[in-house]
């Protein structure tokens, strides 16, 4: 047998066997009962269905947080990254102890810290309530490993770029302003989208700490409307907020990657 | 008396990487004008020689002076200094991320202070002097080697820098393009810059070299004027070399 021949075969094999377990699950599945758990009526169409609030509420609130996440994570990680390249000791050792610790700990944990904990223990409450002090336990933890991606994209960039700077009478600050990060960020775009995109998901931890009834972003509300509501007590919100989840992210990880073929193709 | 300040003294210079000591004693001198070339096997030291002239590498001991200026001195404004000499580099190491006119107003406007519109005026002055005016507006990736290098001459030029350090200019470059690099210097040089060229261009430091310097295992062999040393070289270690490469 030519050995084309057979790959054909192997690979009719493989789609054949797939098409025979998703079949088999299919006419297996009790669609009646799925259909009334994950997918409820009173759910998903009508006036009061789940969506207005999902989506005026819900979606909007979770692209602000993770917005705000973002932003104050890759500022607070610029600042990391650059503590811990800086030629002074005590810099790097604080930058890499901060990197170490939180990128050690769950989220979710620090979060309940900064919402639960802070108010009692220091007396002070941030700007924003409990989700804010949820946001800056995001921000916290964001940046540890946005730092390291920064660093990495940093150290990435040719030694000979400092040295043309440098040689041309250009300082430290400009040669890292000028020169050398706009070239880290080119980058480090692909690991930054993916840590965008984990940080969307990563908003849903604020459900745990509560929030305004206006403050809730997809997952909070999606849990509400397991108790409330035309779909209680089943978990139609919930696949509704997953579809919104992927509605904000896919779309977003296809056009940073369109941005980054149209910016290579310039530069490169 | 009208003693002339050299634009580079170099007196008695070390420079050890580890325990590994690859500039043993070096007296080294350009003056105002001059075009002196630097020869040598790899790893004889002339391009740490050459990069210890504007401290990107940090001299051991010994003593670097630019127009009279000792930049290992902490008081010396490093920057400004270096602003003074410009710097190409085997690897031409233009910033990728910018036009080639935004390479050359860049360090114009941080370093020099410059308005946009003198900067690119300069800058525009510069990529003509070295054939590119009509490349202005490209982002380097999509020049050739030996336009690349040109655009970073024109770089260095658009500081209006006192010298001219070149750290093995062509040596990165196909071969048909080495001819427009050694064009621009040679014009360089004929307008009186004052150059320092570690180089593998015999023909281009017989030329136009004022001076040769051979380097061999981190000191100078041999040094002359250039018609002289290659064809005529006294010392052992640079018959060999020369035997080697003409």
């Amino acid at each position: 047998m030519k050995r084309t021949t057979r790959r054909r075969l192997v690979v009719w094999g493989v789609n054949l066997a797939v098409v025979a377990v998703v079949l088999g699950f299919l006419l297996a599945a009790d669609w009646k009962t799925i259909h009334a758990n994950f997918w409820a009526p009173g759910g998903v169409s009508g006036p009061d269905s789940n969506w207005g609030d999902l989506i005026t509420i819900g979606a909007v609130n979770t692209v602000k947080y993770t917005a705000i996440a973002f932003a104050g994570g890759l500022a607070f990680a610029l600042v990391l990254s650059l503590m811990r390249l800086s030629p002074i000791a005590t810099l790097r050792w604080i930058a890499t102890a901060y990197v170490e610790f939180f990128r050690g700990l769950p989220a979710l944990i620090v979060i309940i810290f900064m919402g639960f904990g802070l108010p009692i223990a220091i007396q002070w409450t941030p700007p924003g309530g409990v989700v804010g002090a949820g946001l800056i336990a995001l921000i916290m933890v964001a940046a540890a490993y946005m730092s390291e991606t920064l660093r990495a994209g940093i150290q990435a960039v040719p030694k000979g770029q400092t040295e043309a700077a440098r040689s041309l009478g250009m300082g430290g600050t400009s040669t890292t302003f000028r020169v050398v990060l706009p070239q880290a960020f080119r980058i480090v775009i692909p690991p930054l989208t993916n840590e965008f995109v984990l940080l969307i998901k990563d908003t849903a931890l604020l459900s745990v700490i509560g929030s305004t009834f206006d403050g809730r972003e997809l997952t909070t509300i999606a849990r509400d409307f397991q108790t409330t509501g035309g779909s209680a007590q089943t978990v139609t919100s919930l696949v509704q907020a997953a579809l919104l989840y992927l509605v904000i992210t896919i779309p977003l990880t296809q056009l940073v990657a369109w941005q980054e073929r149209r910016q290579r193709k310039a530069t490169r | 008396m009208n003693a002339v300040v050299p634009a580079i003294a170099v007196r008695g210079l070390h420079k050890s990487f580890g325990h590994n000591e690859v500039l043993k004693g070096i007296d080294f001198f350009v003056d105002p004008g001059q075009v002196v070339c630097v020869i040598g096997p790899s790893g004889s030291g002339k391009s740490t020689l050459l990069r210890c002239v504007n401290r990107l590498e940090e001299p051991t001991s010994g003593e670097v002076l630019v127009e009279g200026i000792d930049i290992t001195d902490p008081e010396t404004d490093l920057d400004e200094v270096r602003s003074r000499i410009g710097m190409v580099f085997q690897q031409f190491n233009l910033f990728p991320h910018l036009s080639v006119l935004k390479n050359l107003t860049l360090a114009q406007r941080t370093v020099r202070g410059r308005g946009k519109e003198e900067a690119i005026e300069v800058a525009r002055r510069n990529l003509e002097r070295v054939g590119l005016a009509e490349k202005e507006a490209a982002y380097p990736a999509h020049l050739s080697g030996g336009q690349q290098q040109r655009v970073a001459i024109a770089r260095a030029l658009s500081m209006d820098p006192d010298m001219m350090l070149f750290d093995e200019p062509t040596s990165a470059l196909d071969p048909e393009l080495v001819g427009d690099v050694l064009g621009v210097m040679k014009d360089l040089a004929a307008e009186g810059m004052t150059m320092m060229v570690v180089t593998h261009e015999m023909g281009f430091a017989r030329e136009v070299g004022d001076k040769l310097v051979f380097m061999d295992g981190g000191v100078v062999v041999e040094e002359g004027l250039p018609g002289e040393v290659l064809s005529n070289p006294q010392h052992e270690r640079t018959q060999a070399f020369l035997s080697k490469v003409l």
